[in-house]
């Protein structure tokens, strides 16, 4: 017994020397940091995330790296905590030394690393949603999502060719709910939009019909939005339709996927929401630019994992390419002159629409970014 | 008592060596955390292992005394004044929630103690307008009169000398006559108020005092990542803190330290495991505590005494 632990320990001592040799030959790798909710209640964001990542680094590996130097990706899993993504990152940045971070797949796990990276001076690329990340706008921080701003206008310049000036909105008590629900209070103005009714319904609501009958008894209401995320929106649809309403009805970017038509089955007919390219990738039309990016990250994701892809892979997948982009301009992994290619840049064709970035705007997306879509029998169809 | 002495000495003089064995930042962060966990873990082990009564609510305390710090100062109160308030505001909720709950014993205590932590919880997460929401929010670095404490270092000491001080508290009660009190209504409650114990006001004591010691850990934890999110305050927190004190070893003071200080570095030592470090985590949980029911540290000190005879 005591001979065979003797040769496990020379065994792992064996694999853990050659390990250690391997890299020495080749060049030094540019070391890419990452920190993402992989498990926990976000883990629907972060694991296509984290999938996302490892694909790409070693396909890029593969082509021979960035610059002739190979990636290595440094990735831990915050379990959506943001504490723990704070531990993380200072981890990244005092004992990994890596040149640069990309992650926060929540808002709050970013917003916790903020001021670390922030005061250390490392490029720092998030995938989370809200407004706050990028505004006021941080030196060392960007985001690759369109924020829920975004969402709210698109909808509501939807809402301005049809005509419509007086809504309900009904939100859930999440963070993408609540976030979403005050930034289309704050636009609703500039489109000459008024809230007639705003109602809540709690997490684990499974019946909405109250809320949505007393928005339908306001005089007036032209059409209901709902700022939501996971099961709720589907809800709201059905109850919607079990209430007899006819005006139309606006979900958000935050039930884009076909869980959402699943779900609401045939009540789904014609609700309309914002949502990225990556979704509608085969009916774009081929003029689209964004059309051959998008179709490639979802056949090679799709090849690869066997599952269905997810916008939020996507923002991974932008994460990493605007990234590599950056050190390729700025010629290495120096970190102040990878940080200024990220903000200078421009033109670059991503899952999540045409990123220019400024000094002014680190994120680089407009509103074009996002497609208006309408249900029609059972699937996705672009409007107009 | 003399071995109390030797208890806190070891303490204080380990807490001083350390930072020799500490080549940077990170590995500050994680002793800091540590140590803000084990002040958690001194005051519930009082609860937990000498009285006997469960809670599965301190988080919520812990998340109650951050977020008072977090707003306070926001508002631009001192923030020793809103760590104060904090703590005083969590003390009197304690005494007002255990006066009712402390009746009850066992499964029906951990359930209620549940309940209160997952309220605190919900508040803190739907009162978006002071709170922040899910998103969470930040918090002015501890200062006072222009003069702060920042960077890693500093807190350290700060952490170092607030988790002797727990201790040493810790040690003294539990010597004095109410600890032999508690410890008294840990053995039997009947038995305990036979022998001229008030019973429920020992109980409502220790409990506040628990919650007090969280409440201030929760500031300090605040002004030290300069952000607080509703999870710090939520039931899995709470978990971990209570595993910290079984897992350290019941009615050990040394024990809920160690127990916290090993179950905030094993995570960060088992993410070399990537998919697997859920899982080696929760099987060196259950070895433990299969193999050592008693947790830790007395288990040890037990194996060490029969080896000395």
């Amino acid at each position: 017994m005591p001979k065979t632990t003797f040769r496990l320990a020379l065994a792992a001592l064996g694999i853990g020397a050659a390990l250690a040799w391997s890299p020495a030959g080749a060049q030094q790798p540019i070391t890419i940091g990452a920190f993402l909710s992989v498990t926990g209640p976000a883990a629907f964001l972060g694991d296509p995330e984290q999938k996302t990542l490892e694909m790409y680094v070693d396909e890029i590996n593969k082509k021979g790296g960035v610059l002739g130097r190979p990636l290595k990706l440094v990735s831990y899993d915050d379990a959506g905590d943001a504490e723990k993504a704070r531990t993380f990152a200072k981890r990244l940045i005092e004992q990994d030394k890596v040149d640069l971070i990309l992650g926060g797949t929540t808002t709050g796990t970013t917003m916790a690393v903020v001021p670390l990276v922030e005061s250390a001076g490392v490029p720092f690329v998030s995938m989370a949603g809200a407004v706050v990340i990028i505004e006021p706008v941080k030196k060392w921080v960007f985001k690759t999502p369109h924020t829920d701003r975004m969402a709210c206008e698109r909808i509501f310049s939807d809402m301005r060719e049809r005509k419509i000036t007086k809504i309900g909105m009904i939100s859930g008590a999440g963070g993408f709910d609540k976030s979403m629900r005050q930034e289309c209070l704050n636009v609703a103005k500039q489109y000459s939009i008024e809230i007639v009714a705003d109602e809540s319904y709690g997490a684990q609501d499974n019946d909405m019909t109250a809320q949505l009958a007393k928005i339908r008894n306001v005089a007036g209401v032209q059409a209901v939005v709902n700022p939501g995320f996971g099961q709720g929106p589907a809800i709201v649809t059905k109850n919607f339709r079990q209430l007899g309403m006819t005006m139309p009805l606006y979900q958000s970017h935050g039930v884009a996927s076909k869980q959402f038509i699943e779900l609401a089955g045939a009540a789904a007919e014609g609700v309309r929401l914002p949502a990225a390219a990556l979704l509608v990738a085969e009916v774009l039309p081929d003029s689209d630019k964004q059309k051959p990016v998008v179709l490639g990250y979802k056949k090679a994701y799709e090849a690869r994992f066997k599952s269905e892809v997810s916008t939020f892979g996507g923002h991974a997948y932008d994460a990493l390419f605007i990234a590599v982009d950056a050190i390729k301009r700025a010629g290495g992994a120096d970190k102040a002159k990878v940080r200024d290619a990220i903000e200078a840049t421009k033109g670059y064709i991503g899952t999540g629409g045409v990123v220019n970035m400024s000094a002014k705007d680190h994120m680089g997306l407009d509103a074009s970014a996002f497609r208006m879509l309408e249900v029609k029998n059972g699937s996705w169809s672009i409007v107009k | 008592m003399r071995r109390d002495t030797a208890v806190l000495l070891l303490l204080a003089v380990g807490i001083a060596v350390l930072p020799f064995a500490l080549p940077n930042r990170y590995f500050y962060d994680v002793a800091i955390l540590a140590g803000i966990n084990a002040i958690v873990c001194v005051g519930l082990n009082l609860l937990i292992g000498y009285t006997g009564q469960i809670s599965l609510g301190h988080a919520g305390f812990f998340g109650l005394g951050a977020y008072a710090s977090a707003i306070l100062t926001g508002y631009g109160c001192p923030a020793p004044a809103a760590m104060a308030a904090g703590a005083v505001i969590v003390g009197a909720l304690a005494a007002l929630v255990g006066r009712p709950i402390l009746r009850l014993k066992g499964h029906y205590l951990a359930m209620a103690t549940l309940g209160m932590g997952i309220i605190i919880s919900i508040v803190i997460t739907t009162e978006d307008r002071v709170t922040g929401g899910p998103d969470g929010m930040a918090v002015a670095p501890f200062g006072l009169l222009g003069w702060s404490v920042q960077g890693e270092e500093a807190w350290y000491w700060v952490i170092g000398a607030s988790l002797v001080a727990t201790v040493a508290l810790a040690l003294n009660l539990i010597a004095s006559p109410v600890g032999r009190a508690l410890r008294a209504i840990h053995g039997s409650e009947t038995a305990a108020e036979v022998m001229g114990v008030d019973v429920a006001r020992y109980k409502r004591m220790v409990f506040v005092l628990s919650a007090v010691l969280a409440a201030l850990a929760g500031s300090l934890a605040a002004h030290y990542s300069g952000f607080v999110s509703p999870a710090k305050a939520g039931f899995m927190h709470s978990i971990e803190l209570v595993t910290m004190v079984v897992f350290g070893g019941m009615a050990s003071t040394l024990g809920a330290v160690v127990g916290a200080v090993l179950l905030t570095v094993l995570p960060q030592l088992l993410t070399v495991l990537k998919d697997y470090e859920l899982l080696m985590f929760g099987a060196l949980l259950m070895g433990t505590m299969i193999l050592m029911p008693r947790g830790l540290l007395p288990t040890l000190e037990t194996l060490w005494r029969r080896a000395r005879i």
